[in-house]
């Protein structure tokens, strides 16, 4: 896949005190992830061109992708596509990268979102509230051995843009 | 074309009477903020400076004080380095109860096209907010050099 055309459009830095291989192992095992990802389930088959997978808590699979770059643990690059009817084909592929990197004596985790196209502010909205939660509760985790308890409401504003798009979204 | 500001959000397992003491209290800015002090009485059209080891980095006016809800003050680079010339920026915190966490949103806006600040600003901020968390979730502020944060001219 050319990811050439592929445009950063939300970027989240996040800080912890850990070690790269422990961030790099709750960003891509299950068992870490249900703690902090609000019971989702992340499968990662490490290596290039694995596949890449969420599973809601109930088993469903929610987003499915492949694995496009794997160095752990400084960097993962995964496309991340949601399973509702429609998405990828208006919205295109979703990029997800992780780079992680040594800084002092804490780890720097930078997440990256790219798109292949231009996208409103009001699809974007989706992430831009989902990735600070999830993050700040694997930070918690990895610092206190708790993750935090982040009751999010439905991302309405993105939902509504999908739907005026006719992707069939649960609302 | 996106307007040029730096959005951070983040969650703490703290109260919003805690957060804001850490946001306004140099006895805690110092610890998660690299020797930094926060210094201001914190009323509207006050003064606010940022003094780190003894000198004055960054200043400017408070413009809104509701505690321990919203604050917010310009800020402008005053010391040395071409940022200094650019003119002063606005930093908001908005800080809101979620459960038993508080949601913190700070908002640094105001920037001109190509804005030097806002890239040093950018890389900045998510080490001093995931620090401050640090601190008050654990105890523990993080221990990152300013050095590592890779910014133009600083470190």
């Amino acid at each position: 896949m050319d990811i050439s055309d592929f445009r950063p459009d939300t970027v989240y830095t996040i800080y912890i005190a850990s070690t790269p291989a422990k961030v790099w192992e709750a960003l891509t095992r299950a068992e870490f992830s249900r703690k902090y990802f609000s019971g989702f389930a992340v499968e990662t088959d490490l290596k290039v061109g694995g596949r890449f997978a969420v599973r809601a808590p109930d088993g469903s699979l929610h987003i499915s992708g492949d694995v496009l770059a794997c160095d752990p643990p400084r960097r993962l690059a995964v496309t991340w596509n949601v399973n509702w009817p429609g998405l990828v084909e208006k919205l295109g592929t979703t990029l997800v990268t992780y780079e992680i990197e040594a800084a002092g004596d804490a780890v720097r985790l930078t997440m990256t979102e790219a798109h292949d196209r231009p996208l409103s502010d009001d699809i974007l909205s989706g992430g831009r509230l989902g990735w600070p939660a999830i993050l700040s509760s694997l930070k918690s985790l990895l610092e206190t051995g708790e993750p935090l308890v982040i009751k999010m409401a439905p991302p309405l504003r993105m939902l509504e843009a999908l739907k005026q798009l006719g992707v069939e979204v649960p609302m | 074309m996106r307007k040029p500001e730096f959005v951070y959000v983040t969650y703490i397992e703290t109260t919003p009477e805690r957060l804001w003491e850490a946001l306004t209290s140099s006895e805690f800015s110092r610890r998660y903020w690299w020797n930094t002090d926060v210094v201001s009485d914190w009323k509207v059209g006050s003064p606010f400076s940022l003094v780190m080891d003894g000198t004055t980095t960054d200043a400017g006016i408070i413009l809104e004080a509701d505690p321990p809800r919203r604050l917010s003050y310009t800020f402008q680079h005053v010391a040395t380095g071409e940022p200094a010339r650019e003119p002063p920026s606005k930093v908001v915190f908005e800080l809101e109860r979620h459960g038993r966490l508080v949601k913190l949103t700070l908002t640094h806006e105001g920037f001109a096209d190509g804005s030097r600040m806002l890239d040093g600003i950018s890389k900045g901020w998510p080490a001093i907010m995931s620090s401050l968390k640090s601190l008050l979730e654990s105890g523990r502020a993080l221990d990152v050099p300013l050095a590592a944060l890779d910014i133009e001219g600083v470190g």
